[in-house]
């Protein structure tokens, strides 16, 4: 092994030419998945061993052309001219063999040993196309190497000539001849360039000569950062452009693409013999229902409509049986920390727990992303992603988005129930920088699911009369606003930002392969779980030392525990000295049978059915018959008999008593520790400001609380609003009610349109850090929807309040007043700027 | 006339790019240059953008793109 070399391979190729399938096909399994540095483009690395090299292969960004107008062209051209791997192979639609070309020559002109990659042979095959490979290979100066990649054919044939070619390390003589106008202007500058040899021997001449005729920027830094006669060599290259344009009347870079593509014509004339243009017939039926002006948009809803019901709705299905599974892991989890106390858990137990249910929540998801990942694995591999941005472009573009920022709010909750983190991982496929940002930052402004128990609570309480109304409100007033801040943001902090032309390619549609699909689907999953989990337990820590910290004073605990130790005493006197089973309870013992209550209420509780629950009985009755007699109040069989025992009766009694004293105790203490919290502290220092959005201190706590997950905000304000002692206990919505008795709607409403407009949680976050590359637009993400929120729920609070509205009345309002500002923004022009 | 007043069905050759920078570029890379034959394919069903068939490929283009690209319809 450590005596083998290392072989740098590159994949090169156009979108659309089957580059991952031969990525696959070479690397198998054995792959890494990574960003290219300072960007968001993926990279993906893979190896295998090749006689006695090891090949490392990079899969480069899938490109047209060269240039260094968008950054997937400019990194896979700055790989190949700063690495110089070893090979390049370049992977050709055979089918489209014209089309590719184009690149093939750009990297020729590179200088690295190339390997053409003939691939998708069984398409050109079905289409009638006869290759002569040797005669393609003679004129391109490089092997050519047929495959069908999604079948493996070929896969010993390219091994091999990438072998043969790192060996001979000579690069293709392959030139195109770019005519009498600028030939002589390119042989001057090559001239020039070369005369730096230390310049000269790092990067390919003629290349450099066609940047610099080109106008190339990033041709022309290199120029100026490493040549010593940079000077000479710019003033030159701008010279030569200058009087290219006085006597050819046009750029110099459009007789290089004019030339390219003739020569690709030229090649593929002699080369291929075919039917020709017969391809896409059925790519073309299919386009004309589905690009079509009335059933277009109906298929595209119905697709949209598919892919929310399929992942959110049936995936959240899935996710009643995997909640199991994560909940049996956090019961063993508890089960190894250290026993609970009395009335308040040891740090040990309640830290380490809190960061468990953080963690599964978010685990929970993962059917969906599952499912999510391949539904959009499918719509990439079809062909259908690119007539989605056709047919919805010219909305989006009114508010700075682009086509492709549909699918990424839908994953997010474009109506109710949606998850911003695939939704922002979503945005990936988008090549529009500008339009990609927007995105990524409205995406979060969606309904994700867990904000919706949170609507679902309010509006059960203050708006039971209009239910549904009501939910369509938020529904749809998210996209609104969502809509509005693209806009803003697009015209404001992304002004500067680079935006790409939409010239789009639509692939003809073909059948996606259950392994590409399900590589990809498992690959983003697994690329998800792994970067948000760590995260997501360190913030979880974090949260609940906010929540859980200073904690209470030394006196209000000993309070607690006297109360507890009465209540504990009472229980023994109770049950009498005599009592057979007292020993049992006493001391430490006392924590087993705790647990053993709990236990068998628990399961009780979820037990459907008479067989289930004797099923349980069993169970329970096998691991602690004495415990057992107990919970089932004294009444139990021996061998057919029935028993009364009136000891296990009354220990039953009083320690029902028993157990009801101390979980209030515990809530009582729980309350009393948020409300004595940093974030306790917080939320009513805030009092004073929010009060004009209409929310007190315990609302702020459980908004504050809702930022680890948004879960968390429902079960937060569980805690806060308890029971009265000695109350029954009651829904959590009796008990909201009961407690803000001074409610309106108007209040709720503020409440709901903050939580709309909430930020994104930590894992979404992490994700927007991750696809932007920058903690900037991070920190952006998580204080924009902050600020936000507050100017709208004091806008209608305050303002409904002042108006004397309703809330029915104030809800109509705001939604008029943000369709028209939608409206205005949307009328705003904003003319593309290209560099 | 130019790309964007093609009407469906209606075919042209290329006379010139008039765009510059990244959007003459992109066209051009992707095949749009003189001399070469475009048919207009549909419009999307807001009008804009529009799809044409250029060497077997589809390629959709917004009206703005279209409108830099001069052509003679055949």
């Amino acid at each position: 092994m450590s005596d083998s070399k290392k072989l740098i391979v590159a994949v090169a190729g156009q979108p659309n030419s089957g580059k991952s399938t031969i990525f696959n096909m070479l690397t198998g399994a054995r792959q890494h998945v990574a960003n290219y540095p300072g960007v968001t483009v993926e990279k993906k690395t893979g190896s295998f061993r090749l006689k006695e090299d090891r090949v490392e292969l990079i899969d480069l960004p899938g490109t047209h052309s060269l240039t260094s107008y968008t950054q997937e062209e400019r990194i896979a051209r700055d790989f190949l001219l700063n690495e110089r791997p070893a090979v390049v192979v370049n992977v050709v639609d055979a089918s489209n063999l014209e089309r590719n070309l184009y690149l093939t020559f750009q990297l020729a002109e590179m200088e690295i040993p190339l390997v053409v990659n003939l691939n998708m042979m069984d398409v050109a095959e079905k289409r009638g196309q006869k290759i002569d490979i040797e005669n393609l290979s003679r004129q391109l100066g490089a092997p050519v190497v047929p495959t069908v990649g999604n079948r493996g054919k070929g896969k010993k044939e390219l091994k091999e000539a990438i072998l043969a070619t790192s060996k001979e390390q000579q690069a293709t003589s392959f030139q195109i001849d770019y005519g009498e106008t600028l030939e002589p202007a390119l042989n001057s500058l090559e001239k020039v360039l070369s005369e730096d040899t230390g310049f000269s021997a790092r990067y390919p001449l003629r290349w450099l000569a066609v940047k610099l005729m080109e106008n190339d920027k990033e041709a022309q830094r290199l120029v100026r950062e490493y040549s010593k006669k940079s000077g000479i060599i710019l003033r030159l290259a701008e010279e030569k452009r200058e009087a290219f344009a006085r006597d050819q009347g046009g750029s110099p870079e459009k007789i290089i693409a004019v030339r390219r593509h003739q020569e690709a014509q030229r090649i593929v004339e002699t080369c291929v013999t075919c039917r020709k243009d017969i391809p896409g017939t059925l790519t073309d039926r299919i386009d004309q229902v589905v690009c079509n002006r009335y059933m277009g948009p109906i298929i595209l809803a119905a697709t949209i409509y598919l892919i929310y019901e399929l992942a959110i709705v049936q995936g959240y299905n899935i996710t009643a049986y995997t909640w199991p599974v994560l909940a049996w892991s956090r019961d063993l989890i508890a089960s190894l920390l250290p026993s609970e106390g009395f009335i308040s858990d040891p740090f040990f137990r309640s830290m380490p727990l809190w960061v468990t249910d953080g963690t599964i929540a978010v685990l929970n998801y993962v059917p969906i992303f599952l499912i999510l990942f391949a539904l959009i694995a499918i719509l990439e591999d079809t062909g259908y992603m690119a007539r989605m941005a056709f047919i919805l472009d010219r909305i989006f573009r009114y508010f700075g988005l682009h086509g492709q920022s549909v699918l990424p709010m839908v994953i997010g909750g474009l109506y109710v129930g949606g998850c911003a983190i695939p939704g922002v991982m979503a945005c990936r496929a988008m090549k529009d920088e500008k339009a990609r940002i927007a995105t990524i930052m409205i995406v979060p402004l969606m309904n994700c699911l867990a904000k919706v128990p949170f609507y679902v609570l309010l509006i059960g309480i203050f708006f039971t009369a209009y239910k549904g109304v009501t939910m369509f409100f938020i529904a749809t007033i998210t996209i609104i606003i969502a809509l509005s801040v693209a806009k803003i943001l697009s015209l404001t902090v992304l002004r500067k930002k680079e935006s790409a032309p939409f010239v789009m390619d639509m692939p003809p549609y073909h059948l996606p392969t259950i392994r590409g699909v399900l590589g990809r689907c498992l690959e983003r999953t697994w690329l998800f779980v792994k970067k948000i989990i760590t995260i997501v337990i360190v913030v979880s820590v974090i949260v609940y030392v906010l929540i859980y910290f200073p904690g209470i004073s030394k006196e209000r605990k000993s309070c607690y525990m006297n109360q507890a130790d009465q209540a504990i005493q009472t229980f023994f006197k109770k049950i009498g000295k005599d009592n057979p089973y007292a020993p049992l309870l006493a001391g430490d013992k006392s924590t087993s049978f705790a647990t053993y209550w709990g236990d068998y209420k628990k399961a009780r509780m979820g037990a459907k059915g008479k067989e289930a629950k004797e099923s349980i009985d069993q169970n329970f009755r096998e691991k602690n018959f004495e415990f057992f007699k107990i919970v089932k109040r004294g009444k139990y069989t021996v061998e057919g008999k029935a028993i009364k025992d009136k000891y296990a009766a009354r220990i039953y009694k009083a320690y029902k008593k028993l157990d009801k004293k101390r979980n209030r105790l515990r809530r009582e203490q729980k309350e009393e520790t948020i409300i004595n919290s940093f974030m306790g502290r917080a939320g009513r220092f805030m009092e004073p400001l929010t009060k004009w959005a209409g929310f007190n201190w315990r609302i702020n706590i459980a908004l504050m609380s809702a930022f680890a997950a948004k879960e968390s905000s429902v079960a937060t304000l569980g805690g806060i609003y308890q029971s009265r002692p000695g109350e029954k206990e009651e829904t959590l919505e009796k008990r909201m009610k009961e407690k803000e008795k001074g409610w309106t709607a108007l209040h709720v409403l503020a409440i709901m349109l903050f939580m709309a407009m909430y930020p994104p949680c930590i894992p979404t976050l992490l994700m927007v850090r991750l696809e932007t590359g920058s903690t900037k637009w991070m920190l952006f993400a998580t204080f924009y929807p902050i600020v936000l929120g507050i100017i709208i729920a004091v806008l209608v609070f305050t303002g409904g309040n002042l108006l004397g509205l309703s809330g029915m009345q104030a809800m109509i309002a705001f939604y008029i007043l943000a369709l028209i500002f939608l409206v205005l923004m949307g009328l705003i022009k904003e003319e593309p700027e290209f560099t | 006339m130019t790309l964007d007043a093609m009407k469906p069905g209606q075919e042209c050759e290329i006379l010139d790019i008039t765009a510059e920078g990244i959007v003459g570029q992109r066209l051009m890379d992707m095949g749009f240059i003189p001399g070469a034959r475009v048919k207009m394919v549909r419009n999307a069903p807001l009008v804009d953008p529009v799809e044409f068939l250029m060497k077997g490929c589809h390629i959709s283009l917004r009206h703005s793109e279209a409108k830099k690209v001069e052509v003679k319809p055949l």
